[in-house]
């Protein structure tokens, strides 16, 4: 494994395929740092040799054409591999300065740390109030009635959801329509105050308003958590990622500034995915 | 406001003791329920083993010409509380049909008195000190001995308890279960096919499935009742008879074999339907040559597990009128009979604690059936299991 | 032996007719098809539907006609109506030999029949059905003729005594109490207590396979709970009488109670027993259909595993859950022989589970087992018993089998 100290200051000689800054800011902090990650569903190798640091209050979009390992890499931050059996892992993944799939690491304490919203959305089969303040009441994060009220509100108002929802907060959350149960479902998820929030392709089951009010969502969250998406959809990459890194069968093969990345990318491979020419 | 990874842990111990609670609670129920199926089964043979023994006295047999008149004088005057009524009672007979006999004499194994028997096996007996004295003794010496017991698989029902056997509810079951078979087994097979091959989908074709799914979630003792007034009373099928029994059977199995055979059918795939239809077979020929012998393994399966349950049911008979006393053993479907459960129910009712081991025997014979049965069927879904 | 042998006699002719069809049929459309005549049909299926012909309408002659008798208990000898049948026979035999034609679709003809015969069977589980109802209701209506439905319902006394003296003209009946609440009561408090012991132990062994054991675990398990459903239920009974009832009895006597041996509690547990199977492999299909989006929105957001299952999964499968228990509620209503053998046979209202009580399958039972006139009124109660257990175990299983198409409409899920 690589050095202990996480790499602060990107200006530095960074691994292959690590981002130059953003022109305008020196640097951001350092989220999630990952090293040699290599992962295997029993005999095949998903993902090989692995790095990339995720930056805190950033947007970073993972691309690549499909089964070529982002969700799995993505399910690697949350530790949502261990419900696979035939999954083995190996290498670095650092949060806070803690090794992630260490031993004494909790992967319940890591999942309460780094919330998920997945690509189909799905909403308990409870309220849409009870949805949102579930989580935050077993994790002791409300203790009073007023509290939970208060928050499902912040956290529905957050999700730009509260004004569909606010007179029907006791209806079943499989009421709403697929655009509002992804919102719910976000809502859910920031409910929980994460650092992270991951996201597999949150838009591809919707239609095409739904999505353009997520992908504005995502951009008035990363002012309070670090969002990591996986998207099919090149445009939304451009749109909303501030860094994108481009899979390949199971390898990064870029990583980088978005805007860098979607006008000058430094590999052959990107510049075909970009363009279209295969994905 | 984040929490550290140590905050957070730190929260988490109560919930994960919780957690693992729920998880060894769960393994704990199942674990409970194998308890109960095991210790059901230690119950049942410990009370039930004891039954295929039977006391025996070994002791001379003296054919004298008083004996052809009177069988107890063929035994020592000491034995004759001990040794069973009913063998005492066919000397004479015996010794009529065999007149050379008389002034003979041998050893023989002679049927002890259910007392003598429960004795031995340390149950609750009437006997006298004298007489227990009398048995140790012989004991002691090989002449009273528990050896396999011929009469309760050889012979039917009795108020003595040494002379009752399981064999005219064993055949009374067979009786039973052919009527069964024969009618709802054909019956079943076609509603099945009606409904997977040639049905509409329409009203009338939805009333008869949820009819189907209500006739299996029926209390069976309803059946009992329908048997009882439709069958009995106004078709005048003979009470008691294992063709009312069958036949009210017969009802109660339908619904598992039309089932079964449905699940059967629907496995065949429609490219064998499509691929015998283009070969310009009728709608009946492909179900005839093509689908029922694929689906047949399937059927025989379902078709053994619902006779299994038709054979461990007992309600239904005991309104239709199969609880009588059957000493001999009959082969007539008009005649009254008496079934392997209605068997067990009638000797559970006896007072007296030779039936004790009687019943628990006879629910052995009656499981091991039935474990043979399912036995059967799950090989044979094994064997022959396809997957398409 | 007088009919069976006239029936025996019957079933020959009718054979003989029948293979004279088939093979006079054969032979003539060989004949035609020899001729150089193209046929519809080949010789065998002309020969079938002979056959058909033949035999078809003189059994349903007949079977008609023995019905007819019975129904309107006319005196005409049996031997009349199998002699009328062999006519149609022969008149069939006729017409099946005779429609032998080049133009005649004999294959279509036979289908039709078949299809016939297939729809005819397919009725009998709905006659099976009416039976029950018809057979229960016309019964239980002479009940209540005699008695009045609204004192069965809400008497709390059962005490139907005297009523066979009434049948027998002695005595005018009127000391008779036919109130069923008692047996109600014992019912439910036995079913009450069954679902107590299946509900959490078939829940949570569900919870466990479904959502613990390893594939090897589940695969050993699913087959011994099953086997608790195969026992059958006489054999239950004898355990519950021979082997619970004295254990309870010593337990409530190590608290100072006193416990009758044909207690409630005995009956209750052992039937508990015998319905875990029912809930836990029902529950077990709902909790595995209940889709894995569900758990792993709740991991994701920090749930332990426990909290998942309780707060998401069994909440999510709870109408199937829910329907499970119902069906294992409907099975201990109607169930007989466990109650039989070692509940009571004394109605008693009371809230004791360790006194004796009895329920309404033990009352059927035994107001048909006795000697009795089967038109007293302690007989004809047993069907007024049988009315209402009919229709509540009824509501039960459509109530269930409602919920458990719900569940299936929300998850989607089409193997339940
Ligand atoms: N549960 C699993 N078991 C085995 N192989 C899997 C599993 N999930 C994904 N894979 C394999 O891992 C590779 C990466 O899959 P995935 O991460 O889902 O790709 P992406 O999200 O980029 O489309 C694919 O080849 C896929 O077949
Ligand atoms: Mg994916």
């Amino acid at each position: 494994m690589n050095s202990q100290a996480p790499v602060m200051n990107q200006q530095h000689a960074p691994d292959v395929g690590q981002p130059y800054t953003r022109n305008e800011q020196a640097c951001h902090d350092l989220s999630i740092r990952v090293r040699d990650l290599n992962l295997w569903y029993g005999k095949s190798q998903a993902l090989k040799g692995l790095n990339i640091d995720l930056f805190q209050k950033n947007v970073t979009a993972l691309i690549g054409p499909s089964g070529c390992g982002k969700s799995t890499f993505l399910r690697c931050l949350n530790r949502m591999n261990d419900l696979i059996p035939s999954v083995h892992i190996e290498g670095l993944v650092e949060m806070d300065g803690q090794d992630v799939n260490a031993g004494k690491m909790d992967e319940v304490a890591l999942r309460r740390r780094v919330g998920m919203v997945f690509q189909k959305p799905n909403p308990f089969p409870k309220s849409i109030y009870e949805n949102i303040a579930y989580a935050p009441r077993m994790h002791d994060l409300v203790s009073r009635k007023a509290d939970q009220d208060e928050l499902v509100e912040k956290a529905l108002r957050d999700a730009g959801l509260w004004n569909e929802v606010k007179d029907k907060l006791q209806e079943p959350g499989t009421s709403l329509s697929g655009g509002q149960q992804q919102r719910l479902c976000i809502a859910r998820a920031i409910a929980v105050q994460p650092d992270v929030i991951l996201m597999d392709e949150p838009t591809s089951a919707l239609d095409p308003i739904s999505t353009a009010t997520i992908e504005d969502l995502m951009d008035k969250l990363k002012e309070q958590f670090t969002i990591v998406t996986v998207t099919h959809n090149m445009q939304q990459a451009a749109r909303v990622a501030d860094y994108t890194a481009f899979f390949h069968l199971g390898e990064i093969i870029e990583y980088n500034d978005t805007k860098v990345m979607f006008s000058t990318p430094a590999q052959k491979k990107t510049e075909d995915y970009i363009s279209g020419r295969y994905g | 406001m984040s929490h550290s990874f140590d905050e957070i842990s730190q929260q988490l111990k109560r919930r994960h003791r919780k957690s693992a609670r729920l998880k060894w609670i769960s393994m704990g129920a199942l674990g409970l329920a194998g308890l109960f199926l095991v210790l059901f089964f230690a119950d049942m043979l410990s009370k039930g083993l004891p039954a295929f023994q039977q006391a025996y006295i070994n002791t001379e047999v003296r054919y004298t010409e008083e004996a052809s008149r009177d069988g107890r004088l063929a035994f020592e005057e000491e034995l004759l509380p001990l040794i069973s009524r009913t063998v005492v009672r066919v000397i004479p007979l015996q010794l009529r049909n065999n007149p050379e006999m008389i002034g003979t004499s041998e050893q023989r194994w002679m049927l002890a008195t259910s007392e003598v028997d429960q004795y031995l096996k340390g149950h609750r007996n009437r006997l006298s000190d004298e007489e227990k004295a009398e048995i140790d003794e012989r004991v002691a010496t090989g002449q009273v001995d528990l050896r396999f017991n011929k009469t309760f698989f050889g012979s039917g029902d009795s108020k003595i308890a040494e002379n009752a056997g399981i064999l005219s509810a064993v055949v009374g079951t067979i009786m039973t279960m052919i009527v069964t078979l024969l009618i709802s087994f054909p019956i079943g097979v076609m509603t099945a096919i009606y409904l997977e091959e040639f049905a509409p989908d329409n009203r009338f074709t939805q009333l008869i499935e949820i009819n189907i799914n209500n006739l299996a979630a029926i209390p069976s003792i309803l059946f009992g009742l329908l048997g009882l007034a439709i069958f009995i009373n106004f078709f005048g099928v003979p009470r008691s008879s294992p063709l009312a029994g069958g036949m009210t059977l017969a009802l109660m199995t339908l619904p598992v074999i039309i089932i079964a055979t449905r699940t059967a059918l629907r496995s065949v795939p429609d490219s064998i339907r499509h691929a015998a239809f283009g070969v310009g077979c009728s709608r009946w020929q492909v179900v005839r040559d093509h689908v029922l012998p694929l689906a047949m393994p399937g059927i025989m399966t379902g078709s053994i597990i619902g006779l299994a349950q038709a054979m461990g049911e007992t309600a239904p008979l005991i309104i239709v009128g199969m609880v009588a006393f059957i000493p001999d053993v009959s082969a007539s479907f008009t005649q009254a009979a008496t079934v392997m459960p209605a068997q067990i129910f009638t000797w559970s009712g006896e007072p007296e604690q030779a039936f004790v081991e009687k019943t628990a025997g006879g629910i052995l014979v009656l499981l091991s059936v039935l474990i043979s049965l399912n036995a059967f069927a799950v090989v044979l879904r094994k064997k022959f299991e396809r997957r398409w | 032996m007088q009919t069976n042998q006239l029936l025996l006699l019957f079933c020959t002719v009718l054979l003989l007719l029948g293979l004279v069809a088939f093979f006079v049929g054969r032979a003539k459309a060989a004949r035609v098809r020899a001729s150089g005549t193209a046929m519809y049909a080949q010789p065998g299926q002309y020969a079938w539907f002979a056959v058909l012909s033949t035999a078809g309408p003189a059994v349903l002659v007949g079977a008609v006609g023995s019905l007819l008798l019975l129904l309107l208990g006319a005196n005409i000898p049996p031997m009349y109506l199998l002699a009328a049948s062999l006519v149609v026979a022969a008149a069939g035999l006729a017409v099946g030999v005779a429609q032998v034609k080049p133009h005649f679709h004999a294959r279509q003809a036979i289908e039709r029949v078949i299809r016939w015969v297939l729809t005819g069977a397919a009725m009998i589980s709905i006659f099976t059905t009416f039976g029950i109802l018809f057979s229960i209701i016309s019964e239980a209506l002479r009940f209540f003729q005699m008695h009045s439905f609204w004192d069965f319902i809400t008497g709390t006394t059962w005490n139907p005594g005297a009523s066979f003296l009434a049948a027998a003209g002695r005595g005018d009946g009127s000391s008779a109490e036919f109130g069923s609440v008692p047996l109600f009561a014992g019912t439910f408090m036995i079913t009450a207590i069954a679902l107590l012991v299946a509900v959490p132990i078939g829940l949570l062994s569900a919870i466990y396979m479904s959502e613990y054991a390893p594939q090897r675990v589940r695969t050993i398990a699913k087959p011994v709970l099953e086997v608790l459903a195969g026992i059958p239920t006489v054999v239950y009974g004898f355990f519950a009488a021979i082997t619970v009832a004295p254990i309870i009895v010593n337990i409530a006597g190590f608290f100072g109670l006193d416990a009758s041996y044909n207690n409630a509690v005995a009956p209750g547990i052992v039937m508990g027993i015998m319905i875990i199977p029912f809930i836990s492999s029902l529950s077990d299909d709902v909790i595995n259909s209940v889709p894995d989006s569900m758990r792993q929105g709740s991991l994701a957001l920090g749930m332990t595993k426990g909290e998942t299952i309780r707060d998401v999964v069994v909440p999510a499968a709870l109408p199937g859950i829910i329907s499970a228990a119902l069906l294992g509620m409907s099975r201990a209503l109607g169930e007989t022989m466990i109650v039989v053998m070692a509940a009571g046979m004394r109605p008693n209202l009371t809230a004791n589970p360790l006194e004796d009580m009895t329920t309404v399958t033990v009352r059927i039972v035994a107001s048909l087992t006795g000697d009795q006139e089967f038109e007293s009124a302690e007989t004809l109660s047993a069907f007024a018993l049988g009315l209402v257990l009919f229709v509540v175990t009824l509501t039960l299983n459509l109530v269930s089998v409602l919920m458990i198409r719900r569940f299936r409409e929300k998850y989607r899920v089409n193997n339940l």
